[in-house]
């Protein structure tokens, strides 16, 4: 059996960037990964920094996500530092595009709420109408009514994110164990024993960040996780060169030149595959808002399964039955990297979590908070 | 440096690069950018690498290139016809919006 300061369950952007955070602040880390049977969303999403649609009635998932956008500036330089791995991370804005009146108008209402939500912390954003997106955005199409602006939007790509992460763990003296699904956690107070491909590790400190995987692992060190697939599709496109003029929710051009096309949002239980309809619904949409695209041939298409709590809130917790356990949940592992990895795994090095995220508590699901 | 194996004599007029080329009828994009030793047929989109039709048979698209003004084909999978334009694809392309 091998000793360890934390054992981290999940080596995806959740897990990983908690694992980096904890081995940045000198702990010694075992990250546990399951292997490529694992649906690994970090593989498949859209790597938006994503800020402005996030936390509409929740102003502390606004906070967060925006605190983390802001981090990402010195995360994604402190990554390439570290590793030599560009994460490809820009924060220049983007735009949420509403194609109908009525989208833009029922968006209008929403950025004007986050705003008075907002209150002193502020929530600066714009709203263009046809003329003034036409402007600013030429190639977007005549059809199109208008989009929310907000400075906080970002990008990175997913794939050399996950990599500068494992990297730097790496080099910062933590250990990885791939193919190392977790058989059995035996678990005390400050005292957990994982058994995971055919190793046994402990430590007083165990971090779940396992994605849908949590749901299963979190009653066995006393934790609740509600969290359900939810599937996405994704078109990327071949290089061409650049010709997007603005980073949009759904639309984006990577720095190579691919441009991903999502998004979608389907309930299709633990399948991961893709279909014709949804294909046809997103790739109609996407040329809609952007007429050139008709030209650009799609070279591949795939689907993966986003990680979603009741609410759409990520969930962090630390186990009550068993103390020293917590748990790392979301949907946004690229947006809450930089916060994950620079501030949640400081609250688990404490062993506290702050007030700041009390809101993320698994507790809201009790059946008597239920409204 | 390349050359038919079997001449039928029979040709169709395409460009390469603007130059225009008697192409063996029935023969690919690719292959005729081979007998005029058009190389290298493309440059990379990411890093700019010199390319030249490779497998010949769809698979690893070292053979891109423009044909009648659609960037990306595949050379090795389009069969000449009369008044092709097969051009050198230098990295990414442009989208015309």
């Amino acid at each position: 059996m091998s000793s360890y300061d934390s054992i981290v369950i999940g080596g995806g952007l959740v897990g990983s960037s908690v694992a980096y955070g904890l081995a940045r602040r000198g702990l010694k880390v075992a990250l546990l990964d399951e292997g490529d049977v694992a649906f690994r969303a970090s593989r498949g999403n859209f790597g938006l920094v994503w800020v402005q649609s996030k936390g509409l009635g929740v102003p502390e998932y606004q906070n967060w996500s925006r605190q983390s956008s802001v981090l990402w500036d010195d995360f994604a330089q402190e990554l390439r530092q570290e590793t030599g791995v560009d994460t490809q991370h820009e924060h220049k804005g983007g735009i949420h595009v509403c194609i109908t009146e009525k989208d833009f108008a029922e968006r209008k209402k929403y950025m004007e709420q986050m705003h008075l939500e907002a209150g002193e912390t502020r929530f600066e954003y714009e709203m263009l109408d046809q003329k003034a997106l036409k402007s600013a955005v030429p190639e977007i199409g005549p059809e199109v009514a208008g989009a929310s602006f907000t400075p906080y939007d970002g990008a990175a790509n997913p794939l050399y994110l996950l990599r500068s992460l494992h990297a730097t763990f790496l080099k910062r003296g933590g250990k990885y164990f791939p193919q190392s699904k977790v058989a059995a956690i035996k678990a005390m107070p400050h005292d957990f024993t994982v058994t995971a491909g055919g190793a046994t590790f402990n430590a007083p400190k165990l971090v779940l960040a396992a994605g849908l995987g949590n749901k299963a692992l979190g009653p066995l060190v006393g934790l609740n996780v509600p969290v359900d697939p939810v599937r996405g599709q994704i078109f990327v496109t071949e290089r061409v060169k650049p010709v997007l003029s603005m980073l949009t929710i759904w639309v984006r051009q990577m720095a190579e030149g691919s441009i991903m096309i999502g998004e979608s949002r389907e309930d299709a239980g633990y399948n991961d595959v893709t279909t014709p309809e949804v294909q046809q619904e997103v790739a109609a949409r996407a040329v809609t808002m952007f007429p050139f695209l008709k030209d650009v041939r799609i070279v591949r298409h795939w689907a993966a399964l986003r990680v979603m709590s009741p609410d759409g809130l990520p969930i962090y917790e630390q186990s009550a039955t068993c103390p020293g356990a917590f748990v790392a949940t979301c949907h946004s592992g690229v947006t809450l990297a930089a916060a994950h990895a620079l501030r949640y795994a400081g609250f688990v090095a404490d062993g506290v979590l702050p007030a700041e995220v009390a809101r993320f508590t698994n507790k809201r699901f009790d059946v008597q908070n239920a409204a | 440096m390349f050359k038919t194996l079997l001449e039928s004599g029979v040709t169709v007029a395409v460009t390469i690069n603007g130059t225009p080329f008697a192409a063996p009828a029935g023969c690919t994009a690719a292959a005729a950018m081979l007998l005029v030793n058009a190389l290298p047929t493309r440059t990379t989109p990411v890093t700019g690498a010199p390319r030249a039709p490779y497998c010949m048979m769809g698979v690893c698209f070292d053979c891109l290139a423009e044909i009648d003004g659609v960037p990306n084909q595949q050379a090795c999978l389009i069969t000449v016809a009369d008044g092709m334009r097969i051009d050198h694809q230098s990295g990414k392309p442009t989208i015309k919006i």
